[in-house]
């Protein structure tokens, strides 16, 4: 079964995609903040991670920073899931090594299943 | 300009209190009074020069004096055009903040619906299906309506920065119709795109000129009654591209067609055929259109039809 780290401070998404993904036949993980996401990335080595970018504590970016400079973690895709859609948002977390940047806003819920199982490779 | 706007123009106690300022920080009000100040200056200064021309000491000191009291009011109308500045600048603030925030309950909301309609959990009535469908349509609309907000703050606090590319203009269009076939074809309306052959590619910024098109796009196929068609041209005129859609759906009344670029603004008989939309589709396309270096208009027909086109630099 493929795990998969959901990095985001908001319960009730935490709930719907716990329960989705569950039913798709993923174990998912919650971190509601980017120091435990960090921690969880590395003891549970996830196949996917879904990272939010305005977070408590550790800022999205810092997490995906330190994701891709850890050898351990480097290698684990990276969605970024979040409303933020400044300017230089999208290239920041494009350059830093996230496989897909994705504005909750545009999203269905079924489309954003479609693209965690596309980064699965499935 | 009318007359009846010039008038209004010249109320100045009315337009002073349109800004929310004091009569001795409005712009207008002390523009006025370094009027009347130099107007009385020139007459006082000639009737002193023709008397006292023996002295230029005194002309001299009074031209110091008024020169000062002129210089205090420039000062206190260069800082109260700083503070409506500001004001629009922190308005523009306000409504980025605020939209933010907003989206991510938005978000939550939207797709704990989505899920409960998938019939994941449990399955659902064909009565439960329907609130279900008006909650997620609300819940989009708003979200569609806090990014066109977040859009017009960004454009208004010169945000939104472009980010130009050399691309196909005909590919972009053709993928906008691909992307908008569901709802043409909810709404019986036929889309027809004859692009002009051999067109060179245009260099500018996709994302933006894909907001204008499929804001145009969309009101096409939404002011069509019941049945319909969209015809979309595109054209090589001289250096700019030409875009034109045109529709044969409500038209918009003559009374209306001035406003209808403003912000907000929707015409009375859009409201009659349907309640959706932020009426700040137009007013974004404009704007993304003018700073492209480009022009947008449009003439319409109640009844009959509109037809909106834009041009924009090649290069």
């Amino acid at each position: 079964m493929k795990k998969i780290l959901f990095i985001e401070d908001e319960s009730a998404l935490q709930k719907t995609f716990g329960e989705i993904l569950k039913q798709e036949g993923y174990e998912m993980t919650s971190a509601l903040n980017g120091e435990v996401g960090l921690r969880l990335a590395k003891t549970q080595k996830p196949d996917l991670i879904l990272l939010d970018l305005i977070l408590p504590r550790v800022h999205g970016f810092e997490v995906l920073k330190k994701l891709k400079e850890d050898k351990e973690t480097k290698d684990i895709p990276v969605i970024v899931l979040t409303n933020l859609e400044g300017i230089g948002d999208i290239d920041k977390a494009l350059e830093l090594g996230a496989t897909t940047y994705l504005v909750k806003a545009q999203y269905s819920l079924e489309e954003v299943v479609e693209k965690i199982k596309k980064a699965l490779g499935e | 300009m009318s007359f009846k706007n010039i008038l209004s123009q010249l109320n100045i106690f009315a337009q002073c209190k349109k800004y929310g300022l004091p009569l001795w920080q409005c712009p207008q009000f002390l523009f006025l009074v370094m009027g009347i100040v130099i107007a009385i200056t020139a007459i006082t200064f000639y009737a002193i020069a023709t008397r006292y021309i023996a002295d230029p000491r005194l002309v001299a000191l009074m031209v110091l004096i008024i020169t000062a009291i002129l210089f205090i009011i420039a000062n206190i109308i260069n800082r109260s055009f700083e503070r409506l500045a500001e004001a629009s600048r922190m308005k523009s603030e306000f409504i980025s903040v605020v939209s933010h925030q907003l989206r991510s309950p938005l978000s939550n909301l939207r797709w704990a619906i989505e899920f409960l309609m998938s019939g994941r959990t449990d399955p659902i009535t064909e009565k439960q299906l329907e609130y279900f469908k008006i909650l997620k349509e609300n819940s989009v609309r708003m979200g569609e309506l806090v990014s066109d907000l977040l859009i017009v703050s960004r454009l208004e606090t010169a945000k939104l920065p472009f980010k130009k590319q050399e691309f196909a203009f005909e590919d972009l269009i053709n993928n906008l119709i691909k992307e908008f076939k569901p709802l043409a074809r909810a709404s019986n309306v036929e889309i027809k795109f004859e692009p002009e052959k051999n067109l060179p590619k245009v260099f500018s910024d996709p994302s933006q000129l894909r907001l204008v098109i499929e804001n145009l796009l969309d009101n096409a196929i939404r002011y069509i009654k019941e049945r319909g068609q969209v015809e979309i041209k595109l054209e090589k005129r001289d250096k700019n591209f030409y875009f034109e859609i045109k529709d044969n759906g409500v038209g918009i009344p003559r009374e209306d067609q001035k406003y209808i670029f403003q912000k907000f603004f929707r015409s009375e008989n859009i409201l009659r055929y349907q309640t959706q939309g932020s009426g700040l589709g137009l007013y974004i396309s404009k704007a993304i259109v003018e700073r492209s270096g480009g022009k947008i208009s449009f003439r319409s027909q109640e009844g009959v039809g509109s037809t909106f086109w834009f041009t924009i630099p090649i290069k």
